[in-house]
């Protein structure tokens, strides 16, 4: 059984696909908690398939594609954020657009600049090909991300809590606007070897609302996603490495897997397992809630 | 002394709010009065420049309001807030020292002892490790007001802060409210329908998009002045608060 877990480390694209999986496995689920509690879940995918015209360029340019990923994801973000207080467009219809144009215009910039990006590995992740630049680049970006949250954790529980109130007592709300945008972009930079673009949402995703079902403050769910996080990434790698599957599919079906678990039997929100009488009377007041509002 | 002078706020070419004009003394509980969309919610946001204005000036005691938040709480609608999110009762009030904690530093124990003391008054400290959705909406207002009362502040605007709650919780805000007021301190709220609690009122803003009438309850309650304000009936009109809607 323990050779199981220890053959694979003898090969060093192994190890290496551990480490950049740790790493994300504990990023996506910080950021992700901020996304789903700010109901922004689909952001997180369309600035990733936003990214796609930068590496394009960057590729071209020979930049290193940090550069071009995090100014094409920002400016997509921002493009969002412009039709949007421009018009009586909704945030949902200038996100559909957006992403797809911007997905469109970088797998037609792939082509007409005749890149060498593997777009296979850049849609779903190619964790067995982690290069220590790879793994160099998301360590800095996942250090850098942890420490601004830990030192700017009250501000951005405010935030996100209640908008109006944060502006109101003078925290610089546009800036923070700025800041998780910048935060998302460079998740998804950070994790596009392990899961790749279309994937990396469910690693945004996934543990974090696990971690929801089960705890019942902020930063509990970052800490308890986190754990899910890695403990999902390895599982995947693993998998990948035994059943030979794609290593991003294997990791989001467990994470996934999880989330189904813990939506069936968490103790005070499973479907199956949360206490009748409360979530009877839980509904009837959600149902009040509903009729108050539509009054 | 508060003073708001031809505030207006227009929004894609509708028009929120009227050239408003008004001062208040320290130790005044004023209400405001409007049917859904005068523009109540509206006036709170411009005051405080959380939505954009298009003329107008709002001082208090020296300079801009804008530049003194500090001094101020603001209590925005309960549907504005996201009842869901993972947050304890304690945490909530705890927001309220954010500012004057002041980059990079956590709560001691000053701050621990304020919004232990904001908890008491409002009769939710048994509840302090509740989820805030585990609570009712009485309760939820009644962490809100704590939330307010532990900034500390000189200025509080409450926006419908009895919309949906319970009997012990207005009696308990309104407790409050004149506690507040004879420490000298500015108070601003908003209400759709004042029904008895009129009578607290030091004065009444009649508001619908311009400021149809000023004074003490009596003077303002008039059949023409409410004529103008509601329109031909009384009855408030059924379309959605648009204050809400317009700046989510």
């Amino acid at each position: 059984m323990l050779n199981l877990l220890t053959e694979p480390l003898t090969y060093g694209f192994m190890q290496n696909a551990l480490a950049i999986s740790t790493l994300v496995g504990i990023l996506c689920p910080v950021v992700g908690s901020y996304l789903i509690v700010q109901r922004m879940a689909l952001l997180g995918d369309v600035i990733a398939h936003c990214v796609l015209p930068g590496m394009s360029l960057s590729f071209f340019f020979g930049i290193d594609i940090l550069i071009g990923a995090f100014g094409s994801g920002i400016l997509g973000s921002f493009l969002i954020g412009w039709i949007r207080s421009q018009s009586r467009v909704k945030v949902d219809a200038a996100m559909a657009l957006t992403f797809s144009t911007f997905f469109a215009l970088g797998i037609t910039l792939i082509t007409v600049l005749k890149n060498k990006i593997d777009l296979d590995s850049f849609l779903f992740g190619d964790v067995l090909g982690v290069t220590s630049t790879d793994i160099y680049r998301t360590l800095i970006i996942s250090l850098v991300i942890l420490i601004v949250v830990r030192l700017f954790y009250k501000e951005l529980l405010f935030y996100t809590f209640d908008r109006t109130g944060a502006q109101a007592i003078g925290l610089p709300i546009n800036a923070i606007h700025f800041g998780f945008m910048a935060a998302i972009t460079l998740t998804v930079i950070a994790s596009m070897k392990a899961v790749g673009v279309i994937l990396v949402i469910s690693l945004l995703v996934g543990p974090a609302l696990t971690a929801y079902l089960l705890v019942k403050e902020l930063h509990q769910m970052m800490l308890l996603g986190s754990m899910i996080g890695v403990i999902v990434s390895f599982a995947g790698v693993y998998l990948s490495y035994y059943q030979n599957v794609p290593s991003g599919p294997a990791i989001v079906l467990v994470s996934s897997t999880l989330f189904l678990f813990t939506f069936l039997f968490s103790p005070t929100q499973g479907i199956l397992t949360r206490p009748e009488p409360a979530s009877r009377s839980a509904r009837l007041l959600r149902k009040l809630r509903f009729i108050r509002r539509a009054e | 002394m508060l003073e708001v002078r031809n505030l207006a706020v227009n929004y894609r070419g509708v028009c929120g709010l009227d050239h408003v004009s008004f001062k208040i003394e320290p130790g005044q509980l004023v209400g405001i009065l409007g049917p859904n969309g005068a523009g109540k919610s509206t006036m709170l946001k411009a005051m405080l420049g959380l939505v954009p204005v298009s003329s107008g000036l709002v001082n208090y005691c020296t300079g801009p309001l804008h530049q003194q938040l500090e001094r101020v709480a603001y209590v925005p609608q309960r549907s504005q807030i996201d009842w869901d999110y993972p947050i304890t009762v304690w945490n909530v009030v705890m927001m309220a020292r954010t500012r004057q904690l002041g980059w990079f530093r956590r709560p001691g124990r000053a701050a621990q002892e304020i919004v232990k003391t904001a908890l008491d008054r409002v009769e939710m400290t048994h509840l302090k490790q509740r989820r805030i959705g585990e609570l009712s909406g009485g309760q939820q207002q009644r962490v809100f007001l704590a939330r307010a009362l532990a900034q500390q502040a000189d200025i509080f605007l409450f926006d419908e802060p009895f919309a949906g709650v319970d009997k012990k919780t207005e009696a308990i805000i309104l407790e409050v409210f004149e506690e507040l007021r004879s420490q000298g301190k500015i108070l601003l709220v908003s209400n759709h329908d004042w029904g008895q609690s009129l009578t607290r009122l030091d004065r009444l803003l009649l508001l619908n998009q311009r400021l149809i009438a000023d004074g003490s309850p009596q003077e303002v309650m008039t059949p023409e002045n409410l004529q103008s304000a509601y329109g031909g009936s009384l009855q408030t009109p059924l379309y959605q608060d648009v204050d809400t809607n317009l700046f989510c």
